[in-house]
Order: C-alpha cells, then sequence, then structure tokens
C-alpha cells in the first residue's frame, strides 16, 4: 500500500455549505501502481476534475484518506501541500504558460523550485533538452503567442515533465487540439512517463486516446464503477 | 532574485502599461521634488538674516518668536558676557520696522531697520565692508537690493545717479549703497545702519533695550563651553544660542507657527497619493490579466510567498525606474525656476535620499494593495 503513488480509500467531498451542500465524491477508492498510466473516463459532472485537484492537492480533503507520493493529504498544512506540488507534473486544459516567457524559459521555471538542478544555465540546458525530446527544438527560444495550439501543449508537457515528478496529472488535455496534435501530446507524454517510469492519472472524453492507458477506470456519481 | 526578474521580465512584456507606469511614479516625483524644494527655499530665504550674522554666540529674549517682531531685554546683557574672558566682542543689535517712501512713486510701505555696530565686524552682509566709511556719516543707510521691487528701482537709481535721498519714517536718510541679504515672510525689504543712525531714525525706541546680541569668542574658545557659562551667568530674560541654534530658531517659528510647512506637506502627500493610485492599477492589472498563469505558478508549487515577492519586485522596479528620470527632470526643473524666482532652488543629496525612501514607501504600498489580487489565483480552478 505504502509504495503506491497513489492510494485514496473512502474519500467524500461536497461542495457548498448548509443546505446547498452537495456531496460530488461519495467513499471513492483509488489506486495507481508505479509506473501505470491510468485513463479515468466518466459523464460530464460524475466527479473527475474534483478528484484530481485533491490527488493533486490543489484542494483541502474533506474526508477519507488520500496519500500521494507518501504524503497524508488528509488534514495537510498548506506548506505540506505546496511542497508536494512540487513533486508532481500537471497538465491543463489550457497550456496556461506564461505569455511574456520564452518556450525555454517556461519549462525552465519548473526546475527552478528545486535547487538540485543547478544555476540558471543548467535549467535552461535541460529544458532545451526535452523541448527537443518533444520535437520543438527549433522553437526553444519562441514565446507560446507565436506558437500553434499543439505547439504550446507539448511545451506544458515538456514542463511537467522536465523536473522528472513522482506524478503527473493531467485533465483534458488534448480537448483544445485537433485529432493529429491530440495524439501526438499524449503519445509523447507516455513515452516520457514510462522512460522514466513515472504514474499517469489522466481525465479524458477522447475515446481516440483510451489506447495509450495501461488501465481506464470509469466514473459515475463520486464513485469508481470499474 | 528570481521573483524580481519574473517581475521584470512581466512588467518589459507590457510596453505602453510599463511606460505609463513609469509616467506616474516620475510625475510623482517631480511633484514632490518640486514641493520640498520650494519649501527649503522659502525656508532658506526666511532665515537669511540670522544666517547672514556672523557670531559663533547670540542673545535672544526667550519669548521671541522671529527676528521681525522681537521681545527686547536690556543692553546691558551684551556687556555683562564680557565678564567671561572667551566673550572677544558684544554687539548689540537693533531691528525696527519703519514706513518706506518710493523715491519713485511716493506709495509706502513697512521696511525693516537694523543697526548695529558696523565696524565690529559680528554682522556682515556681502556688500558691507565696502559701504562701512560712507556709512559713519549721519543719516545714511544702505539698502538691501534683494528687497522686493515694490520700495523702487533703488539699485538703477543708485548707478543713474549716485548716493540719493529717500524718506524713512517721516525722515529723510542718504542710500550710499547696497547690500544683499533678501526679502523673507517677515520682511519685504532690509536697510542696515550704526547703531547711532538706527537711534536717529527711530526716536520712539528706549535704546537702553535690544533686540538681539552677537558675540565674538576668542579663535580658541569652545562655542557650547561658552554657551554653558554665559547661561549659568546671565539672567532669565536672555537665551544664549548658537548660530545654528539662531537659524533654526527663525526656522521652527515658520515651520510651526504658519500654514507654510504643512501646506507644502500636503502637496507632496497629493503627488504621493496620485503616484500610488497609478502603480496600483498597474500592478493590480497586470495580476489579474494573468491569474490563470499566477494560479499556473502556484499549482506548479510556487508558494503565495514567491508570488507576492514577484508584485512587490515589479513595484520596485517602477519605484527605480521612475525615480531615475523624475530626479533628473527635477534637477532641471530647478535650475529653471531658480533663473525665474530668484529662489535658492538646488536638487541636495540628502532630499534625494528622502524622495527616493517616500518613492519607494509610495510604490511598496501600492504592492501591498495590489498584492491582494493574488488571492483570487486559485490552484483548484486550474483544471
Ligand atoms: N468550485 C465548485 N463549486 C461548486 N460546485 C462545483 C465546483 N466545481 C465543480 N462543482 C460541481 O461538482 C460536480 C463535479 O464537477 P467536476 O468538475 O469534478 O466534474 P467532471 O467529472 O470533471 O466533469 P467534466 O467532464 O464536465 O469536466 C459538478 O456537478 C459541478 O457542478
Ligand atoms: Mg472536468
Amino acid at each position: 500500500m505504502a509504495d503506491h503513488p497513489v492510494a485514496l480509500s473512502n474519500v467524500g467531498f461536497s461542495f457548498g455549505e448548509g443546505a446547498l451542500r452537495r456531496p460530488v465524491l461519495r467513499g471513492l477508492d483509488l489506486t495507481v501502481e508505479p509506473g501505470e498510466v491510468v485513463l479515468l473516463t466518466g459523464p460530464s459532472g460524475s466527479g473527475k476534475t474534483t478528484l484530481l485537484t485533491l490527488v493533486g492537492a490543489l484542494r483541502a480533503m474533506q474526508q477519507g484518506s488520500c496519500v500521494v507520493l507518501g504524503q497524508e493529504l488528509l488534514g495537510a498544512p498548506e506548506s505540506a501541500r505546496v511542497a508536494l506540488r512540487r513533486r508532481i507534473g500537471f497538465i491543463f486544459q489550457n497550456h496556461n504558460l506564461l505569455g511574456f516567457l520564452t518556450a525555454r524559459q517556461n519549462v525552465a521555471m519548473a526546475l527552478e523550485l528545486h535547487p538540485d538542478f543547478g544555476d540558471e544555465a543548467a535549467r535552461l540546458g535541460m529544458a532545451g533538452e526535452i523541448l527537443g525530446r518533444v520535437g520543438l527544438a527549433d522553437f526553444a527560444d519562441v514565446v507560446p503567442a507565436k506558437l500553434s495550439g499543439g505547439q504550446r501543449q507539448r511545451v506544458a508537457v515538456a514542463r511537467a515533465l522536465v523536473a522528472g515528478p513522482g506524478l503527473i496529472l493531467a485533465d483534458e488535455p488534448t480537448a483544445a487540439l485537433d485529432r493529429q496534435s491530440g495524439r501526438d501530446v499524449v503519445d509523447l507524454m507516455r513515452g516520457l512517463a514510462k522512460d522514466r517510469g513515472m504514474p499517469v492519472l489522466l481525465v479524458t472524453h477522447d475515446p481516440r486516446i483510451l489506447d495509450v492507458a495501461d488501465r481506464v477506470v470509469a466514473m459515475e456519481d463520486g464513485r469508481i464503477v470499474g | 532574485m528570481l521573483p524580481l526578474r519574473l517581475a521584470w521580465r512581466q512588467l518589459r512584456a507590457e510596453r505602453a502599461r510599463l511606460f505609463s507606469a513609469i509616467a506616474g511614479v516620475m510625475f510623482a516625483c517631480v511633484l514632490v521634488f518640486m514641493q520640498l524644494g520650494f519649501r527649503s527655499a522659502l525656508f532658506d530665504s526666511a532665515t537669511a538674516l540670522p544666517q547672514a550674522m556672523q557670531g559663533e554666540l547670540f542673545l535672544i529674549h526667550p519669548l521671541t518668536t522671529a527676528l521681525f517682531r522681537p521681545e527686547t531685554f536690556p543692553r546691558v546683557r551684551a556687556y555683562q558676557t564680557l565678564a567671561l574672558p572667551e566673550v572677544q566682542v558684544a554687539v548689540p543689535i537693533y531691528m525696527a520696522q519703519a514706513i518706506w517712501r518710493n523715491p519713485v512713486n511716493g506709495t509706502h510701505r513697512a521696511i525693516q531697520l537694523i543697526g548695529f555696530d558696523t565696524e565690529a565686524g559680528a554682522v556682515s552682509f556681502p556688500g558691507l565692508d565696502a559701504l562701512i566709511p560712507a556709512l559713519k556719516r549721519p543719516d545714511t543707510i544702505a539698502f538691501d537690493w534683494k528687497s522686493r521691487p515694490e520700495f523702487g528701482p533703488v539699485p538703477a537709481l543708485l548707478a543713474e545717479r549716485g548716493p540719493f535721498q529717500v524718506e524713512i519714517g517721516h525722515r529723510m536718510v542718504e542710500i550710499v549703497g547696497t547690500v544683499a541679504l533678501g526679502a523673507s515672510f517677515g520682511a519685504d525689504g532690509n536697510a542696515v545702519m550704526t547703531e547711532t543712525n538706527f537711534r536717529r531714525l527711530v526716536k520712539n525706541r528706549d535704546t537702553s533695550n535690544i533686540d538681539l546680541v552677537a558675540l565674538r569668542l576668542r579663535p580658541n574658545a569652545d562655542p557650547l563651553t561658552v554657551q554653558k557659562q554665559l547661561t549659568a551667568l546671565l539672567p532669565g530674560d536672555v537665551t544664549v544660542v548658537t548660530h545654528d541654534q539662531l537659524v533654526a530658531w527663525e526656522r521652527n517659528y515658520w515651520e510651526t507657527a504658519t500654514p507654510i510647512g504643512f501646506i507644502f506637506a500636503f502637496g507632496s502627500l497629493m503627488g504621493l497619493i496620485v503616484g500610488m493610485v497609478i502603480v496600483y492599477q498597474i500592478l493590480f492589472a497586470d495580476i489579474a490579466s494573468h491569474l490563470a498563469e499566477y494560479a499556473t505558478l502556484k499549482a506548479m508549487g510556487f508558494s503565495a510567498g514567491y508570488l507576492r515577492l514577484v508584485v512587490m519586485g515589479a513595484a520596485a522596479i517602477l519605484a527605480g525606474l521612475g525615480f531615475v528620470p523624475g530626479i533628473l527632470a527635477s534637477t532641471g526643473l530647478y535650475r529653471v525656476v531658480a533663473k525665474a524666482t530668484l529662489l535658492p532652488l538646488r536638487m541636495q543629496a540628502d532630499r534625494g535620499f528622502v524622495v527616493l525612501a517616500l518613492i519607494f514607501g509610495m510604490c511598496s504600498i501600492a504592492g501591498l494593495l495590489a498584492m491582494r489580487k493574488l488571492r483570487d489565483a486559485d490552484p483548484a480552478d486550474m483544471f
């Protein structure tokens, strides 16, 4: 149990207060094996995003147990959650790159949080390297506004993975992309994650990418159904 | 260092925003410099009379508020100081206001008369030394050419026809030359004369009462020690002050008993508030338009403190970038205004540091206010 990068048991979560209180997750159990790519699907409103924000320590837990990379998140202080986030790679539906930084500088931002990656030159070197791995060697010094949607999302993938996180969380990373770009992005993500043995928890509606998963988990009404 | 760099990159990306912010800071900076400059120039000119005195120590009545309306004390106090061997000369000084009749158009105006032993060397105004022999003649005065123009074109008349007669306090006196002293808030103009001529001109004055005493000490005497000794020696109707204290005494009156100090402080504050609002709006707009990016940084594990440092870094950069052109523009403006008004306006290092601190304070407050917007960057909304 302790070596699972993600281990949730009996997780419950509600939005709202008093009469407006609406449960979104109810008694949810889920584990992710080391190096496993898990795909989370389910109808809209079933609580997939909410689950991901809990696992990513972006939201405070309310009920149950959620152990991520060895850190129990129930009752964890903000400082512990910030520290855990540094060990997770996030890929959002929108790329959310900083518009005033080049692709390389955006990727290097993720390394700034870890003193062991050396100085600025070393960080920019590493960033350039991983941008090469996602096929953007020629676009490293370009600002996001001059990249296509697919290219931006590949920069976001590079940023999420560059620091060698213990877990990758992605929420519909292909939703804003066309078929081929979406395919490229998830393939890259899977390839890089598998190379480095990083587990991935990926939420998607996109049936075309189900085959990247080691395991597909379906959610309905706040529970895992299969 | 890294938050500061991020702040700079973010500011640099929006040129128009950056320049309007710099212009706002520069505006505040120039406004504060001008207010403080005028304030200090006015105080400098208000203290021109005590500044021109040469003594190491002075006697003044403790109730005297300002030199243009002194309280008198017995003349004998001047001679009592000579009991100390360190005191070389004691020069009694008389001051009074009298009505001056403009030699060209006959209009009346109050002029400050200053009478003392011109040969004792305790009071020296630029130009006075050359006039000392001429001032020994009865009914002669030296006119302050920096007096307000309402007294008439005295320097021009002197150049044209040499010494000439004017009417002061219904008595005809001869102007034998000019000295430089300067109009102040308390006196529009000044006339300097010997003690004897002062007595002739101001008839209703009891000459055993004087307004001020200037003391010259022996070369190796310590003014502060002598000041203590004199204070112990003399009765309570005089206070012994050093030259700096005399100037400060005069300055303190204008600073505290008049609204002048307040007016300039208020003007400076207005400038700082306007600058702060501009900087706040720029910083706020920068955060508001980058909320998703800030939230992403939080999700990546950047702490709220790091992001606050980015905002404060931006505030500090704006302060620095606005201050540099601000101080340059103010130095130039000082020159222009000094030329036009004859006010002693000059850029001074200590004022520069004060304004630098004020501008940084202004930008910091703007940063602290804008920072609250960072709370809206919630990483949980990012997915
Ligand atoms: N911040 C919030 N405040 C209140 N209710 C919320 C909030 N976020 C989500 N919800 C509600 O919680 C439920 C689950 O939302 P969630 O975003 O987790 O669904 P999802 O499975 O990701 O759906 P989708 O596939 O459409 O993205 C929804 O009914 C939604 O209305
Ligand atoms: Mg969702």
